[in-house]
């Protein structure tokens, strides 16, 4: 081992020297200069993003618990894609009076969860995994609760932290088992030992509840709706898409490594934790007037989504999720940077203020919709060919009946979608909400979205070069 | 570049264009410029098609063209067309080139409305060119969606239920039939073959019983709600009704032959089998449909509600000849649906011209309409008797072959079958005669009626181009037929040998 051998880790040792010069620009800039830390922090974020592209070599550390496979750079990519669209959209945010004094740890909380999530992602065993876990949380809770002095910041912090707190000691329960029975915690290792029994079988249940909480799939789902509601509203965005992608993922690839042995098994459990997760947001996002509820429960429907790609348990599966992830964070980003605009400058959140939108703010309207159809699966954008591939890999497996319900869930999913688009184009409102003069990052995030919504589904080529790599797996 | 992309591209130009102009004049002016190009290239596109046939090209599908698109799926743009498939692009033409006519007074939000017409037309474009199952059914799902907008924009009524009614059932018939393409692809391979979309490609191999048996049902209801196959068909009269002029022109004319073409060009097509197993369902729905909605309009009052009734008769009618699986019947459906989207398109664009001007479609408080706008009413008059299947007009070729096709079935229970579902030539008759009658005839009882003007320019382009497809099909059948006979034959022999008839 040398020191080149730490560049295996180049995406996450980047990132965190990106937070560190930011801690150090924050101490040697004056107070009327501060403001240019938000610049450089989107110009060092951005060159991060760019570096992940650089070939990148691939290799195991720490004698296999840290490895690095092409896939997993293609997904810290899109994480970094996605994670930059949300610096982007939280700037004008940032800029408020209210977190003039406090904006730099922002970034330094937001890039450490990014960090932990890009560790557990290349984890090799269960403790960096847990690890990198941890490092992805915690941090979120003090995100979560940045809004100091609104109680439901708070209140959503503490429910974030003592959420991920109780499912880490379940999860961690089942490793536990898992590490007594066969005495290894590498994932390589475990695969070829792993055999039915009933102990296997109770860990991997504590091990599946575990992550089912943070990925909020029902019926671990309760805490979200208050999380999101409570969190600022780019906070809200994030949790919503980098770090569930983050989950899914790595949730995805222990199934795949740890745990193919059980595999009739698992394939239950998820099937109908699947079904529960669509059914149960969906009819829960039916309700919801406040948007960022409403967001927060088609998330969690659309997490029941994500399963579909996972219950496949092969590369198809896997390329199909890493693909929808990217679709779903141009999607998600875009209805959550409309709502944190007309958030940020009318304070409005309610369904029924969107009322007549598409006379006031028109450009902000169509993004909206075009997000939104995307969410529900509408072509021509990108959220069409992410569905349709998810569903194929599914299919693939013989899973029709789920892809039955999956499709009926994607109609009831666009009758809410629908109501939003509604309440933008057709009705009418006696005070609408007033047109707003968006500044160049609002743009900028948003147009990012828009155009990786067109782009990403007809350019087949993304879907192949995961594809390629997925089958490396 | 293939003429057939061109079918798309034109839309989509012109939608770029729209977007680009200053106010409502220059819109609609892009619009029918674009609508007008895309009707010539339709037109040069049927001549193209009779000269490759009369040279002698008997291949399956003309003017083909393949790309490469998801290799790992093995989807291709694929497209290609038949007989068929020319006749239905055409007819979209048509109705699209009138609609954008009669819809040439639309004020609010004018450019959005264009927008959004026409890119439900290139939906359809799409749909009709398509060989390859994701990129139909994509276009299918583009063809939907923009419908949602144009009625709760710009519909009439309680617009916004219907709207969302309409986009929900036909979104959820999509969700049916989402599974069915996926079964039909997961089980396409020939043998040492990967997996296809291809529509001519799975055709040539036969697909397992057991899976047909379970997705045959899931693909043929998927297009049969598009196609109003009753019971699903609850969308089309409210939908209708709430929708604006040329939307419902378009819809009626264009989007629910969609239906019935996915009917058999994939359901039937791809899983004979189990279509011949299944058929007796289907056939009992839609014999239910043609009367049911037959009688629905005679006791309608609204004007649109009639039509609406009316369409889900006769698309009924074009589902329940497909099912009858021979030649001649095959033969009327594909006439049907043409008649029957002309027809109701030239219904819609004059009820909306009538409502424009008396502000009811309530047929009891209008009459006398004959006396003052002689013009709209004698054009209703052509289309009632069209509709009701008056020899000379294109109803009556539609329909004599149809109820010939059927009556060639000995066994009692399709006979049985044709016979009811031919009382409602009776019933079309009552509920068209009522109407002309009512509102056409008699003493005007609105003082006001006398103050109406005749047909603009505009909406007498509109109406006369549709009249005169109507009157051209239904005095010289022949050169539809015979386009449309070539390309069913395939159809027809996969569906006979399967079952050794």
């Amino acid at each position: 081992m040398n020191l080149n051998s730490f560049l295996l880790m180049r995406h996450e040792i980047v990132l965190i020297a990106v937070a560190l010069i930011i801690l150090i620009a924050e101490i040697f800039t004056s107070e009327q200069n501060k403001g240019r830390i938000r610049g450089l922090a989107i110009i060092l974020f951005a060159l991060n993003t760019i570096i992940g592209f650089f070939p990148a070599t691939t290799g195991t550390l720490f004698g296999g618990m840290f490895t690095t496979i092409p896939l997993h750079i293609v997904v810290k990519n899109i994480l970094n894609i996605g994670t930059l669209i949300v610096l982007i959209q939280s700037n004008a945010w940032l800029k408020t009076e209210e977190n003039s004094d406090k904006f730099p740890e922002f970034y330094v909380l937001l890039i450490s969860t990014l960090v932990g999530m890009f560790y557990m992602i290349s984890a090799g065993d269960f403790l960096m995994f847990y690890l990198g876990l941890e490092l992805a949380t915690i941090p979120l809770a003090a995100l979560v609760a940045y809004d100091r002095f609104r109680s439901q910041s708070a209140e959503g912090g503490i429910k974030l932290i003592l959420s991920s707190a109780f499912s880490s000691g379940i999860m961690l329960y089942g490793i536990s088992m898992i590490y007594g029975m066969y005495g290894s915690i590498y994932f390589d290792m475990l695969s070829p030992a792993m055999a039915m029994n009933s102990l296997t079988i109770l860990a991997f249940i504590f091990f599946f509840a575990g992550m089912a909480f943070k990925i909020s799939l029902v019926p671990f789902h309760l805490w979200a709706a208050d999380v999101y509601e409570g969190a600022p509203v780019n906070i809200t965005s994030y949790l919503s898409v980098i770090s569930k992608g983050a989950a899914v993922f790595i949730l995805t690839v222990i199934l795949f490594k740890v745990f193919p042995t059980i595999s009739d098994l698992w394939q239950k459990v998820v099937w109908v934790i699947a079904v529960m997760t669509m059914t149960i947001g969906n009819l829960f996002a039916i309700r919801q007037q406040n948007l960022k509820r409403f967001i927060a429960f088609s998330s969690i429907s659309q997490a029941g989504f994500f399963l579909l790609g996972v219950i496949g348990g092969n590369e198809m599966g896997m390329t199909a999720i890493v693909y929808y992830m990217l679709v779903y964070i141009f999607s998600n980003l875009g209805v959550f940077g409309v709502i944190a605009i007309i958030s940020n400058k009318s304070g409005k959140e309610n369904m029924d203020d969107y009322n007549g939108l598409y006379h006031t703010n028109p450009m902000l309207s169509l993004t909206m919709m075009l997000a939104l159809f995307s969410l529900a699966g509408i072509p021509p954008v990108a959220g069409f060919f992410g569905k349709f591939f998810l569903f194929t890999a599914a299919a693939q497996k013989g899973f029709y009946i789920l892809v039955l319900i999956a499709t009926i869930n994607t109609i009831i999913s666009l009758y809410y979608y629908l109501l939003i688009v509604k309440a933008m184009f057709i009705n009418k409102s006696e005070n609408p909400i007033p047109y707003f003069k968006s500044d160049f990052y609002t743009k900028l995030g948003l147009g990012i979205c828009i155009a990786g919504l067109v782009i990403v589904g007809f350019a087949s080529g993304i879907w192949e070069t995961i594809s390629k790599l997925a089958f490396g797996m | 570049m293939g003429i057939l992309s061109f079918l798309v591209l034109i839309p989509t130009l012109t939608i770029i264009a729209i977007l680009f102009t200053n106010d409502k004049k220059q819109a609609r002016l892009v619009s029918a410029i674009g609508t007008g190009v895309q009707l010539i290239l339709a037109g040069v596109l049927v001549w193209m098609y009779l000269t490759e046939r009369s040279a002698g090209n008997t291949a399956q599908m003309l003017f083909t063209q393949d790309i490469m698109w998801y290799p790992t799926f093995n989807i291709h743009y694929a497209v290609g067309v038949d007989g068929i498939s020319v006749a239905m692009i055409a007819l979209t033409a048509v109705v699209l080139f009138a609609g954008i006519f009669a819809s040439w007074e639309v004020e609010f939000l004018n450019r959005e409305f264009f927008i959004s017409l026409i890119l439900l037309s290139s939906g359809v474009f799409g749909f009709f060119i398509s060989l390859d199952l994701f990129t139909m059914f994509l276009f299918y799902e583009l063809a939907v969606i923009p419908m949602y907008l144009l009625i709760g924009i710009w519909g009439t009524g309680p617009k916004e239920y219907s709207a969302m009614k309409l986009t929900l059932m036909l979104m959820g018939g999509s969700a049916f039939l989402l599974v069915g393409i996926l079964g039909i692809y997961m089980n396409s391979a020939a043998a040492g073959q990967p997996l296809t979309f291809n529509l001519i490609e799975i055709a040539k191999i036969s697909i397992p019983i057991e899976a047909q048996r379970f997705f045959f049902p899931l693909t043929f209801i998927g297009f049969g709600v598009l196609g109003a196959l009753f019971p699903l068909h609850t969308w089309s009269p409210d939908g209708h009704a709430s929708a604006p002029t040329a939307v419902s022109m378009l819809h009626a004319g264009v989007l629910m032959k969609l239906g019935g073409y996915g009917c058999f060009r994939v359901a039937m097509y791809l899983m004979p089998e189990a279509a011949h197993e299944m058929a007796w369902i289907f056939i009992i729905l839609t014999t239910i449909s043609v009367v049911y909605g037959a009688y629905g309009a005679i006791v309608q009052k609204d004007l649109k509600y009639i039509n609406a009734y009316s369409s889900v008769s006769h698309c009924g009618l074009v589902i329940f000849a497909l099912l009858m699986m021979n030649k001649t019947a095959m033969d009327g459906a594909i006439l049907q649906m043409i008649s029957h989207g002309l027809m109701t398109a030239l219904f819609f664009a004059l009820i909306g011209m009538i409502y424009g001007r008396t502000h009811t479609r309530n047929i009891y408080e209008m009459g006398g309409l004959m006396k003052v706008i002689p013009f709209l009413s004698v054009v209703y008059v052509i289309a009632g008797l069209a509709s009701l299947g008056l020899p000379g007009l294109s109803g009556f070729v539609a329909e004599m072959t149809v109820f010939v096709g059927a009556f060639q079935h000995a066994d009692t229970f399709h006979r049985v079958a044709t016979i009811i579902v031919t009382t409602s030539i009776v019933v079309t008759a009552v509920y068209i005669l009522r109407v002309v009658g009512i509102l056409l005839l008699g003493p005007i009882k609105n003082e006001e009626f006398n103050h109406f003007k005749d047909a603009k320019w505009f909406e007498k382009l509109s109406t006369i181009t549709l009249l005169l497809m109507i009157a051209a099909i239904g005095l010289a059948p022949l050169w539809l037929s015979n386009m449309i006979q070539h390309s069913l034959i395939p159809i027809i022999q996969k569906l006979a040998v399967t079952t050794g008839i």
